[in-house]
């Protein structure tokens, strides 16, 4: 039998089976019994045969591509880790964040330093310097404060609360992703934005305080600031991680490491988007809101900020901290 | 040039290797996706506009329009052009429709659909790979890695291949072929691909192939015979010795 012939005998005698498999191929499989597991994983081995076979008898053919590409199909569906949305999602919340918050918290607290020392900075500058102000705010703020008003006084009758909660808790997730993205420029992106940060808002105390209405702007932030900030450290410890992963780096390759660190890490930031929303509703709600006390902002303020620990933590998902004994 | 490869180990002992995009593709998938969504946002934008105005106009007061406007107009618009790429590569499974018309799609470094978490980590890091301006670090990144991925690849442990799913479609074709025709597969894929390739040839071009062809398919067809035949008959006569095997020569 020569080559042509033993070909076409070949591919006449699979190609009712090929056709099956194409159409098993195109649909999607999300639960499956163990009997159909079991015929996804002969399938993968007759493809690997029949790949093998029309290598050999038809190299470089657009028979052998198809196979090929069947072939990386069935291999996808098999080298994969069993899919439960429900216990990954609480393995996540209850194992994975804390154990990345954990990692990162001597980075976190640097990072807390840094945002307290560049406020400090930024109090001294405008203190010293007043006229510095129109570097970290806009004329319109500046004339309100001049006239002994804060710029988030009326937030609400500009827009409703909703509206106004979406614009800050959206504007804080993009923040806090580019504190965590900016990591990757050695960690510098991550530290810039953390100080800067810390820089306006020690600039701003400074400024409003010379005008009396320190007070006030302290009121605005207690209800949402403890967390906020926080959230801010660890997304740039997360940043500082990512950039620590090049430098240093933990795989064979820094390509490797920075993908590790990446995916380990932003499991992190996850939560720090999830706290985040949190954050945008207090802003958007209560923080403007004249009647609310001070006494009733300190408690969310800092009834907030319990929340988060526990829930970086893991103890709100049951995470048990006393190492087990035996 | 040769394209960079990305290469799977079979859990058979068989392995593969997959094509990677080069920048060429991955722009021009991105090109196509850009103006999909920004028509689609557009398109919303316009929509609800004419929505509000019509039909808001008549229920609600002004004040509560405005409100209105911003909730169903902006809000949807600009989500539609933020998670357009995520949206879509998590339900197409690695592909857009740019990715789909440039003929390529994501895998992670094994050759699998890349999940979530990992389409999310590498759209997150778009705020990096746009910066200062049209992708210029992204772009960057693709001429100078190896693999000619941007930094949100990286990170998520994701590659941009050429797809060869459209290839896989065509094995029960060519099979079927195969044992209608009684050809040699060599020669069936042959007078597959330029029947593919007919109309974007040009008429001299591949009526000589399909001469050439036919030769080899239809030993029974004099030379003459085949010359004297048009560019329409030669066409027929390719299809009828794909399909049954047997030529009408009359």
């Amino acid at each position: 039998m020569n080559a042509d012939t033993e070909a076409s005998a070949w591919v006449k005698s699979r190609s009712r089976i090929w056709g099956e498999w194409l159409a098993q191929s195109q649909t999607r499989a999300h639960r499956l019994d163990v009997e159909t597991a079991q015929r996804h994983i002969e399938r993968y081995r007759a493809l690997a045969r029949d790949l093998a076979t029309a290598r050999r008898l038809l190299p470089g053919s657009r028979a052998t591509a198809a196979l090929e590409a069947l072939y990386v199909g069935a291999h996808a569906s098999i080298d994969r880790s069993a899919r439960n949305t429900a216990a990954t999602l609480l393995r996540l919340l209850r194992d994975d964040i804390p154990a990345v918050v954990v990692s990162l918290r001597p980075t976190i607290l640097w990072l807390g330093l840094l945002l307290f020392a560049s406020a400090a900075a930024g109090w001294w500058m405008i203190s010293t310097y007043p006229d510095l102000i129109t570097l970290v705010a806009s004329e319109k703020m500046i004339d309100g404060v001049e006239h002994g008003r804060l710029w988030t006084e009326g937030m609400l009758n500009v827009a409703p609360a909703s509206i106004v909660s979406v614009r800050i808790l959206s504007n804080n997730i993009v923040v806090s992703l580019f504190a965590f993205c900016a990591g990757i420029f050695f960690g510098l992106g991550a530290f810039y934005i953390t100080a800067i940060n810390g820089l306006m808002l020690g600039a701003m105390f400074a400024f409003t305080h010379q005008f009396g209405i320190d007070g006030e702007l302290l009121k605005f932030v207690l209800a949402h600031g403890p967390v906020e900030l926080s959230v801010m450290c660890i997304a740039g410890a997360a940043g500082t991680a990512l950039g620590e992963s090049l430098i240093r780096p933990s795989a064979p390759t820094r390509r490797e490491s920075f993908q590790r660190e990446a995916s380990r890490v932003a499991r992190a930031l996850l939560a720090c988007g999830l706290l985040l929303i949190g954050c945008g509703l207090i802003e958007g709600f209560i923080s403007p809101n004249p009647t609310v006390s001070l006494a009733t902002r300190a408690i969310i303020g800092f009834g907030y900020w319990g929340f988060m620990l526990l829930f970086l933590s893991g103890r709100l998902f049951g995470r048990n901290l006393r190492p087990k004994t035996v | 040039m040769d394209r960079e490869q990305l290469r799977i180990s079979g859990l058979t002992g068989v392995d593969v290797a997959l094509d990677i995009a080069g920048v060429g593709s991955r722009s021009y998938a991105f090109i196509i996706d850009w103006h999909i969504r920004l028509l689609l946002a557009l398109a919303w934008l316009c929509g609800a506009w004419l929505l509000v105005r019509i039909i808001g106009v008549a229920l609600w007061p002004p004040a509560a329009n405005s409100r209105l406007l911003g909730i169903v107009e902006v809000a949807p618009a600009i989500g539609i052009y933020l998670f357009y790429h995520l949206v879509l590569e998590v339900l197409m499974r690695g592909r857009t429709p740019g990715k789909r018309r440039a003929g390529v799609r994501l895998v992670t470094r094994n050759g699998g659909t890349p999940g979530l978490g990992a389409l999310l980590i590498r759209n997150i890091f778009r705020l990096v790979d746009s910066l200062p301006f049209f992708y210029v670090v992204g772009l960057t990144s693709c001429f100078i890695t190896e693999q000619r991925v941007r930094i949100g690849d990286l990170a998520a442990g994701t590659l941009l291949v050429v797809d060869s799913d459209a290839a896989a479609k065509t094995l029960a074709q060519l099979g079927s072929m195969v044992a209608h025709s009684g050809l040699a597969p060599a020669l069936v894929e042959l007078i597959h691909d330029l029947l593919e390739r007919w109309e974007s040839l040009d008429t001299g071009k591949r009526d000589e192939l399909a001469r050439a062809i036919l030769a080899r398919a239809d030993t029974a067809s004099p030379t003459a015979q085949l010359a004297a035949l048009n560019d329409a008959q030669l066409l027929q006569r390719l299809q009828q010795r794909l399909q049954s095997g047997r030529t009408d020569h009359a």
